[in-house]
């Protein structure tokens, strides 16, 4: 039996899984950088000096 | 003696551009240009992250509405001389993963679209998603002569949705970008129709060239042409033209009128006999139309910061 520890369809799976690990990794950073840019454009100070809304009270 | 290579599975095994071929990349590019076209038009500037991130999201839905479509259309995409060399009919992606990538990733993209931008965006790329795999391909396609015309409506959509990434809300100058693929698309494809002769024919595809006959389809593409051609040029007076857009707005149009013209003269002998040169040229002149004028209106916005761009 000839058993080959390297197969041409190895090496082609390989490419195929690098590339969609490349894609999802490229996803994660475009998603933190997103984040990173949503945060640091949204004006935080107003929401906080706006007036706290009111807690139902419990009787 | 076990080859691994002798399995129908290890055969047929899809390759990475297989999976991406589903996605129409040339359609793609056409979507990412006039997205990123209708954003920068708009009155309003996006942060670049952001820009990048919506126009991507934009791209994979367009991408993935691609692979509904191939996926729905596999039995007659083998019929086709023009669409036998598909990933599905070719038989190196199987339906269901079309299916499968096709959903996933539509509904990645109007989520994330919805993050990035605004909800409205997200809202109208998931009725163009919905518009061209299900309106269009499922339904109007195989049904009726007007495919073409209704259906290029779901390619006409994405400078909208560039736009309304940009200011959240639809403008004339919007629908005016919209209104120039919706009226350019059937003529590009009636002239494709006329010199890939029997290719719907053999798919059953109720094209006007089938239903209607070829004259008819000559009247056709020379009436779009003149409608499109006033849209074209109405829109170098609006906000998002200028002199730039116009003086190719009147160049281009003068060219696509005549060669509509030329198409509307001829019968179908003298097409023949030239190996159907002049609808051919129409053709390839009708890829340039839309990119060049939409390259003007890009032009326009970019000047416009410094004083140059528009009237």
């Amino acid at each position: 039996m000839n058993m080959r520890t390297e197969h041409e369809i190895h090496n082609r799976r390989r490419g195929r899984n690098v590339g969609v690990g490349l894609m999802l990794g490229a996803f994660v950073i475009l998603v933190m950088v997103l984040t990173f840019v949503k945060i640091t454009q949204t004006d935080f100070t107003k929401a906080m000096g706006a007036p706290a809304p009111q807690s139902q009270e419990s009787n | 003696m076990t080859d691994i290579t002798n399995t129908p599975a290890a055969e047929h095994e899809a390759q990475l551009g297989d999976y991406f071929a589903l996605f129409k990349p040339r359609v793609m590019q056409l979507v990412v240009f006039t997205a990123l076209v209708g954003m920068l038009a708009a009155p309003v500037s996006v942060h670049p992250v952001v820009g990048f991130a919506a126009i991507l999201f934009v791209a994979i839905g367009a991408g993935a509405s691609g692979a509904l479509n191939m996926w729905w259309d596999a039995d007659i995409d083998q019929i086709m001389r023009r669409t036998q060399s598909r990933p599905i009919p070719a038989g190196k992606v199987q339906p269901g993963e079309a299916l499968a990538l096709g959903v996933a990733l539509s509904g990645m993209s109007v989520m994330m679209l919805g993050l990035a931008a605004n909800l409205l965006a997200a809202a109208m790329l998931l009725f163009t998603i919905l518009f061209y795999a299900v309106f269009y391909t499922m339904w109007l396609k195989r049904r009726t002569p007007q495919n073409i015309v209704i259906g290029g409506a779901a390619g006409a959509f994405p400078p909208v949705i560039g736009w309304i990434i940009a200011t959240g809300s639809f403008s004339i100058e919007a629908w005016l970008m919209f209104a120039l693929i919706f009226m350019w698309t059937p003529p590009h494809f009636w002239a494709l129709a006329l010199f890939m002769r029997s290719d719907y024919d053999d798919a059953d595809v109720p094209m006007l060239t089938v239903t209607h006959g070829r004259p008819a389809t000559r009247r056709h593409i020379l009436a779009y042409t003149m409608v499109l051609a006033v849209l074209a040029v109405g829109t170098g007076f609006t906000a998002i033209g200028g002199w730039i857009y116009l003086s190719f707005a009147i160049v281009l149009n003068a060219m696509f009128l005549l060669g509509a013209y030329r198409i509307w003269q001829r019968d179908e002998d003298a097409s023949e006999a030239d190996n159907y040169k002049v609808e051919r040229k129409f053709f390839r002149l009708s890829l340039f139309y839309l990119f060049l004028h939409f390259g003007a209106i890009l032009v326009e916005a970019t000047l416009r910061p410094w004083g140059l761009g528009g009237w």
